[in-house]
């Protein structure tokens, strides 16, 4: 495994090395963030495509890349989900070759959390820890609670109060302890920064943050691999604390250093946020300087809902480096995604995929993305967990009597008979 | 006076104490008597006159860069904290 291929945690900021076994997230001279740092030499002598092509299908195919030392002890089923070649909806959205990478179906806990969750857990194993937990604005907190479950840890999951009913129970039925925090995710953070110090237990993106980041490489890795190795034109992903899309550059860009990849890397990166928090799209968009947070989201893309994100510096360099953008989109528009990647792909996505769909048909119908190139749109959650977001759009079903007189007539109805009204009126 | 709240990780720095008294009628007057006391936490703090990028300050719930920055009033029985800002996500 990558014990040797590590070479420490290095500050992103002024570069000062930290040694590798310790659960710690920032530069304590600068307050920088921590990266996990590899001798790619090293990694060079044993990760080839036929290597990696010889094991088997999940994310640890990838493991010289990921910082655990032994073999995996946490979500080793995690990851290599399905690259969807979306032939429908590019047609609707008038492009040439378009893809969805789709963890709205990774295995355990439906949602791209368990690929960074497997990774910081192993460690957290590696470490000695038997209490974890996690900041969660719902996905990390069902990641956690199942793996943490699998693993035989006592986990705290910590959310705001306002979740969706799906996201909590999500979390609640593996036996975590889930604290609901009275205020916005990044309320809960911030607690959460102060817990995982006073009572030194691992929080996967606190103390435990460097290892966890890594996770998200492995969605890259697995659409370079699954596209031929090759990277693609453009990337959308989602944004919140802004890490995912810094990761997704990463895998490319180490794929290619590895000589692992037909061609350089020219991917574009495109961030997605919702109107109601988009802190980094604003960025972006303006050119500042600085990421102004948002002191009260207010979205429907909850799991997306974090007004200070950690990562948006980064994030919002790196679109306007690759060449990408940034776009944020209302509520309105999610549903309306939602509803079109589900009827031309059949994939129910969560509202965070509702989010990356309606940005990239904003950043296609701008020309910031070309039509003619290969794109590829990150699903990171399933639908089931966020049905709030639907019941007041969707009708309910038509109801007949059991004969065919009543479905005959339905029939003869046509589409009108199934413009019943929404859910909500019957659920509230 | 207001008190500071210091992170675990910075509390070598600041002579192993979780919470330093420090004077100051402002965030600023506040962190630079808790430089004064304690040097090698003014540099980790402050990058020039600035706030470092990844530190956060709070006044009792409070960010500061919803209130006035560095020159946040600050109460006698305030309390400032200083959290790093990598974290979550």
């Amino acid at each position: 495994m990558s014990g040797e291929l590590v070479t420490g945690l290095k500050c992103r900021l002024c570069g000062k090395l930290y040694g590798k076994d310790q659960a710690l997230n920032f530069c304590t001279d600068d307050f920088g963030p921590l990266e996990v740092a590899y001798d790619y030499e090293a990694v060079a002598r044993t990760f080839s495509r036929e290597t990696i092509t010889a094991r088997p299908r999940t994310m640890w195919r990838y493991r010289e890349l990921l910082p655990v030392d032994g073999e995996p002890t946490v979500g080793r089923h995690v990851g290599c989900t399905p690259l969807v070649r979306a032939d429908r909806l590019a047609k609707a959205l008038g492009v040439a070759e378009l893809y969805i990478k789709n963890d709205a179906v990774i295995h355990p806990s439906l949602s791209f959390k368990d690929r960074v969750v497997a990774v910081a857990l192993s460690k957290a194993v590696e470490l000695g820890f038997e209490t974890v937990g996690c900041a969660s604005t719902g996905n990390l907190a069902g990641s956690v609670a199942a793996n943490a479950a699998a693993a035989g840890l006592e986990a705290y999951v910590l959310i705001p109060e306002n979740l969706e009913q799906g996201k909590v129970l999500g979390a609640t039925i593996y036996g975590a302890k889930v604290v609901a925090v009275s205020g916005n995710y990044d309320h809960v953070n911030r607690l959460c920064s102060q817990i995982a110090f006073r009572y030194g237990w691992g929080f996967v993106n606190v103390n435990l943050r460097p290892f966890y980041a890594e996770g998200s490489k492995t969605m890259g890795f697995e659409i370079a691999e699954d596209l031929g190795w090759r990277a693609p034109d453009h990337v959308v992903a989602p944004m919140a604390g802004g890490s995912l899309i810094g990761k997704l550059h990463k895998s490319f860009r180490e794929l290619e250093s590895l000589g692992l990849l037909d061609g350089p890397v020219a991917t574009k990166m495109f961030g997605a946020q919702a109107a109601g928090c988009n802190p980094i799209a604003n960025a972006v968009k303006t050119g500042a300087a600085k990421v102004r947070p948002i002191r009260e989201p207010d979205t429907i893309a909850k799991s997306l809902a974090i007004g200070d994100p950690a990562d948006g510096w980064f994030a919002s360099k790196l679109i306007r480096e690759t060449g990408g953008w940034s776009e944020d989109v209302s509520d309105e528009a999610i549903v309306d995604a939602m509803r079109l990647l589900a009827e031309t792909e059949g994939i129910w996505a969560e509202t965070a995929g509702g989010v990356t769909l309606a940005v990239a048909r904003k950043l296609i119908e701008e020309g910031k993305i070309d039509r003619d190139g290969s794109t590829v749109l990150c699903v990171t959650g399933n639908g089931l967990k966020t049905q709030e977001a639907l019941v007041e759009r969707l009708p309910r079903p038509v109801v007949i009597k059991p004969t065919l007189e009543d479905f005959e007539s339905l029939v003869d109805q046509g589409a009108e008979a199934f413009d019943q009204a929404p859910f909500a009126a019957a659920w509230n | 006076m207001p008190v500071v709240r210091i992170p675990t990780p910075l509390r070598p720095q600041a002579g192993g104490l979780d919470k330093i008294e420090a004077a100051g009628a402002t965030v600023g007057e506040v962190l630079a008597d808790l430089g004064r006391q304690h040097p090698a936490i003014q540099e980790r703090l402050f990058d020039g006159a600035e706030i470092r990028r990844f530190v956060n300050v709070y006044v009792n719930n409070e960010d500061v860069r919803y209130l006035d920055d560095l020159d946040t009033p600050v109460g006698e029985k305030d309390e400032v904290s200083i959290i790093p800002a990598v974290a979550g996500g």
